[in-house]
């Protein structure tokens, strides 16, 4: 076992498909021998080779179809986009494409592929590096979104999602990156997709997050215990399909909930928990249901980021808020 | 056959400059409009049993295609869109293909798509409105047809790629339209087959329409087989509505895919002889004297004086042909308007190879149970 980062997780991953599975490819910009922007497939071509890890051109419409054309031959691509801002022009191919094929054939094709993206703000990225638009994929049918919130979480989940035999959307929090190392074993076990993770249990809020904002609500639940009040926070880690059934199940036994998102507020994925719990857990609600966002806004550079994302401070007191309801 | 120049919109060269590169696209037309050969056929075109196969298989195509118009008509079929007039190139790249071999293409290709082994059943269920029709009994790695404009070009250049990373010898065919190599997806896909050297055939169907939008309001290209030059590799443009050329030159490009020799774009020139789909009046946009002049063209007439001329095609071989495919396809239509609609839960059932637990509930509140 060692100490490795988010990144140093996701690389792990990557390389255990690879020696498992001789289905699995790599493909990307700069993925081979630069190991992607980020350094994610650090390794992975020299260990591997040209044929399993793929420098492409610059052209995300071919990336993102030709993923289509491989999963269908049986492959199992796990394809890289630089950043969540630049996976747009092959949003074409996972709606209408990736999303549909097993249906469309009633089963005849399939698509097994991974699409992988950096997500989120905070680290002083140009324009358009910066995005959490997870919301626009969780309106696709057909597919699943996923976002890990650690190390052994993103290495166990992006296995998962290799291996599942139906396309996943796999966004990495930039944030977390190279935030904080963790014991993770190289196992090749992966982590259940379409279930959410209790990271702390409690018993007078649930909080509701993922991604990169696991880690400020942590920070806000200790602060909270401080003051007496005790928060169940809640990683959604597969943003679709939601699990609702455990956020209903802790909402019954809290009464109170806040979710937090990093992404812009208006038809968000905070949206959509919220009405569920309206249609569902109304009479389990003992004070409003929260939503603490960045507001409906284009992501800022990098003098308003901080302003821009949800901060612990917010957090707190929206949980504050809701338990001293009257 | 001759050659277009692409010199046209050159910068012209200065005494100083040298030429960095020079590009030529060739023509390839064997059998003229009025059946007589203006070229050495190559062998196939001497075989009537070749020759015969090729053309019953274009005539089922258009007896097909008009009676999918007549259901669509009386309500018993969805939004349809013709392919009379392009039976030759669609006869004649699938032809040129082997079983092993996987196609992406448009939603006119249904020439192309029989000649796969896609049954009239299964065109009709498809084009009624029943996802079951895209489940092909025979080309099972064929895709189904990309309605969304060339979102099928990336999609063979992965297929190419997963031959080419396993070894086999086997090719990737796209066919798309004269619109659809205006499209990023075309360009980044030739681009890519370029400079990978993939084993996969571009066919630009340039059967002179996208919609209401004539060829010459498409692009300022001479040709769109020159569109292969961006892309690094060969474009060669054909007469589309000569069987010879259609077989014979996508059978050179092909081979040579698969002998290792890289991806080609092969641009057949043919005609839009219907509206755009049934739900289109192509009048509001396309004077009938094009039409009239381009049935002069007529791919299957051609085809039948070939035959005819070699005394390989009788009036009765003819009539019997034609009773023979209106036998299939009236078979066909009583098998397809028998069949029970599809099931609700088929919504849900194909969604994922397992519907998570969490659309369970959505698929009861859709099946009712
Ligand atoms: C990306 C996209 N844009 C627009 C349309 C609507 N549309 C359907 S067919 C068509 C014209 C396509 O022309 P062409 O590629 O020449 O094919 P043809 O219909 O002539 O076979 C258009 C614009 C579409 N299906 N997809
Ligand atoms: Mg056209």
């Amino acid at each position: 076992m060692s100490e490795v980062s988010m990144l140093g997780a996701i690389n792990m991953a990557m390389a255990r498909a690879l020696e498992d599975d001789p289905r699995v490819v790599l493909l990307g910009e700069d993925i081979g021998v630069n190991g992607g922007v980020f350094r994610a497939t650090d390794g992975l071509q020299d260990r591997f080779g040209e044929d399993r890890v793929m420098d492409t051109p610059l052209a995300e419409t071919v990336l993102a179809g030709m993923s289509v054309g491989l999963a269908a031959q049986g492959f199992r691509p796990v394809t890289e986009f630089q950043f969540m801002g630049f996976i747009y022009p092959g949003l074409d191919q996972v709606i209408n494409h990736v999303g549909r094929l097993r249906n469309r054939t009633r089963g005849r094709l399939s698509c097994p592929l991974v699409f992988r993206a950096p997500t989120g703000a905070g680290i002083h990225a140009p324009e358009h590096h910066s995005e959490s638009t997870e919301a626009l994929f969780a309106h696709i049918p057909g597919i699943r979104v996923v976002i890990p919130s650690s190390p052994s979480r993103a290495y166990g989940l992006l296995l998962s999602a290799i291996h599942d035999p139906d396309p996943v959307m796999f966004f990495e929090p930039t944030r977390l990156y190279r935030a904080s190392k963790e014991e993770v074993e190289d196992s090749g076990e992966g982590l259940p997709l379409d279930v959410c993770f209790t990271l702390r249990e409690g018993s007078d809020v649930t909080i509701v997050t993922w991604g990169a904002c696991v880690k400020e609500t942590l920070s806000a639940a200790t602060q909270l215990a401080g003051e007496g009040i005790s928060a169940e926070v809640i990683d959604l880690a597969t943003i679709s399909p939601i699990d609702f059934d455990s956020i209903l199940a802790s909402v019954e036994k809290t009464g109170r909930l806040v979710i937090v998102h990093e992404a812009p507020r208006n038809c968000g994925v905070g949206a959509e928990i919220a009405a569920r719990v309206a249609e569902r857990g109304l009479l389990f609600l003992q004070a409003p249901v929260e939503r603490v966002t960045a507001p409906d806004a284009v992501v800022p550079l990098l003098r308003l980021e901080k302003t821009y994302m949800p901060g612990e401070k917010q957090i707190v007191d929206a949980a504050r808020r809701v338990v001293r309801y009257a | 056959m001759g050659a277009i120049p692409l010199n046209k919109r050159l910068v012209p060269p200065t005494g100083e400059d040298r030429i960095a590169a020079e590009f030529q696209i060739p023509y390839r037309q064997y059998l003229d409009a009025s059946a007589s050969l203006v070229a050495e056929p190559p062998e196939f075109a001497r075989n009537p049993g070749i020759m015969i196969s090729l053309y019953r298989a274009m005539t089922l195509s258009r007896i097909f295609d008009a009676k999918a118009i007549a259901l669509q008509r009386t309500g018993q079929l969805g939004t349809y869109p013709s392919s009379a007039g392009q039976e030759a190139i669609g006869v004649g790249y699938a032809s040129a293909m082997q079983a092993v071999d996987a196609m992406t293409t448009t939603y006119r290709e249904q020439p192309a798509q029989l000649w796969r082994g896609v049954t009239l059943v299964e065109l009709l269920r498809f084009w009624g409105g029943d996802e079951r029709g895209s489940d092909f009994s025979v080309p099972r790695e064929d895709f189904p047809v990309a309605v969304p404009i060339a979102s099928q070009a990336p999609h063979a250049v992965g297929i190419a790629t997963a031959f080419k990373l396993r070894r086999e010898p086997r090719v990737a065919v796209c066919a798309l339209g004269d619109g659809a190599s205006s499209k990023g997806d075309f360009y980044e896909s030739i681009n890519l087959a370029g400079v990978w050297q993939l084993p996969v055939v571009f066919i630009v169907i340039n059967n002179g329409w996208a919609i209401s939008l004539p060829r010459e309001k498409q692009t300022a290209t001479e040709t769109l087989a020159q569109k292969a030059i961006a892309g690094g590799i060969p474009g060669i443009q054909i007469d589309g509505n000569d069987i010879i050329a259609a077989h014979q030159v996508c059978s050179e490009a092909i081979t040579r895919a698969r002998s290792g020799g890289g991806a080609t774009v092969v641009e057949a020139v043919t005609y839009r002889m219907g509206d755009h789909t049934t739900a289109d009046d192509a009048s509001r946009y396309r004077r009938e004297e094009l039409v009239s002049a381009a049935w002069k063209l007529d791919p299957l007439a051609r085809l039948r004086n070939y035959l005819a001329n070699r005394q390989w095609w009788s009036k009765t071989d003819e009539e019997q042909l034609i009773a023979e495919c209106r036998e299939k396809v009236e078979a066909a239509v009583a098998e397809y308007m028998k069949l029970p609609p599809p099931s609700p839960a088929d919504m849900f059932d194909y969604l994922f190879e397992t519907l998570p637990p969490a659309l369970q509930w959505q698929r009861k509140q859709f099946t009712g149970g």
